[in-house]
């Protein structure tokens, strides 16, 4: 079967939704037994984007956001990238202890140790996700926080991977219960071997 | 009119007196800026990583140090700088997660490392820098007296 690149990529970014649709289903799951209560989910965007243009997506290289990182191994190798804006992390956070918005001061330990902890679970409900529709395994390492301008933080998976490859999954996602709206940016950004790898697992190259 | 010109990642600009260079949110990767102290031209690089050769996908100079530098250098000079006249201010190269597997990882380090041995290499002597640390920085590097004035979140602003 001769398919054109605008075909191929077509057919691509349905797997991807599917995989964002998967992941995101995996991570309302993991979330709302973890905060007891009923959420909501959705996922408006899925693309493949180059590192580059990242830090417009987050509305700019100087726009103060928090990153979680987790590094990726196994039959996929990568990292996989959490980013938040400062307001949704305290939402997240608040929906997750309980607590109410104190305003937007710097985040406690405990704070600090809760976002990882979401990190980690909404890193396994994508990486379950993909691993269902490619067979591959993988682990996720002990994720890591950090606060800073959206391009500061970016810049560690973007060096890694400017010496390999430079695209990364990016699927948007927003968490809904009762009036608070969380928008948090997941990247998957795989090394250049394993997007050709994933590619062909997916069915796509 | 002073015009403030963007530096894009791996990216690189020169120019003249009355504009500035700016670099937003450098986080591991390194600003090179450089000012002809007698012509009021100015340069400025945002490397990623240290050296091109070993690296597959090298086509763009401007994201190396060993290749950038001199690239940079040989921008300014067509604009009519000396490098005989020409100094050199860093700033970056922070990590942004303590990423502690292997020294590798910390790139930043790698980066500054680096830009310090091209900049030497090429005799341009560095009169300030502001490296290092765990935090982004955006800089402004202007053209009028080679100062480079650096931002970041939390720590507050500083002229170098």
């Amino acid at each position: 079967m001769n398919l054109s690149n605008s075909e191929i990529n077509e057919m691509y970014l349905d797997v991807l939704k599917e995989l964002g649709n998967i992941g995101t289903g995996n991570a309302v799951s993991a979330l709302a037994m973890m905060i007891g209560r009923k959420i909501n989910m959705k996922v408006p965007v899925v693309k493949m984007v180059k590192l580059q243009e990242v830090p417009e997506i987050l509305g700019g290289a100087e726009i103060p956001v928090v990153g979680i990182l987790l590094n990726v191994e196994g039959d996929i190798e990568g990292f996989i990238m959490f980013v938040m804006s400062q307001a949704s992390a305290h939402l997240l956070v608040n929906m997750l202890m309980g607590t109410a918005l104190n305003g937007y001061s710097e985040f406690t330990e405990i704070e600090k140790s809760a976002l990882m902890e979401i990190g980690n679970i909404l890193a396994g409900a994508y990486l379950t996700a993909l691993s269902t529709l490619t067979g591959f395994k993988m682990i996720q390492s002990v994720p890591q926080l950090a606060e800073d301008m959206a391009g500061a933080i970016l810049s560690f998976p973007a060096i890694q991977f400017g010496e390999t490859g430079d695209t990364a999954l990016y699927i948007e996602t927003e968490i809904f219960e009762e009036s608070s709206r969380i928008v948090a940016d997941f990247f998957l950004i795989p090394t250049i071997e394993s997007y050709q790898k994933m590619l062909k697992a997916l069915g796509v190259a | 009119m002073m015009e403030i010109i963007k530096v894009g990642m791996a990216d690189l600009n020169v120019t003249s007196y009355p504009n500035a260079l700016t670099t937003l949110g450098l986080g591991s990767c390194v600003g090179v800026c450089i000012y002809d102290t007698k012509t009021k031209i100015i340069g400025m690089i945002h490397i990623m990583l240290p050296y091109s050769w070993g690296v597959k996908n090298n086509t763009n100079p401007a994201k190396f140090a060993d290749t950038g530098i001199p690239l940079l250098i040989e921008k300014m000079e067509e604009l009519g700088a000396a490098k005989k006249n020409m100094v050199a201010k860093l700033a970056g190269g922070a990590q942004m997660f303590e990423v502690t597997r292997s020294e590798f990882m910390n790139i930043g380090k790698r980066n500054v490392e680096a830009a310090k041995k091209v900049l030497q290499e090429q005799n341009i002597s560095i009169v300030a820098e502001d490296t290092g640390g765990n935090y982004g920085r955006t800089i402004i590097f202007y053209s009028e007296d080679g100062r480079l004035e650096i931002k970041t979140i939390g720590k507050g602003t500083k002229t170098i």
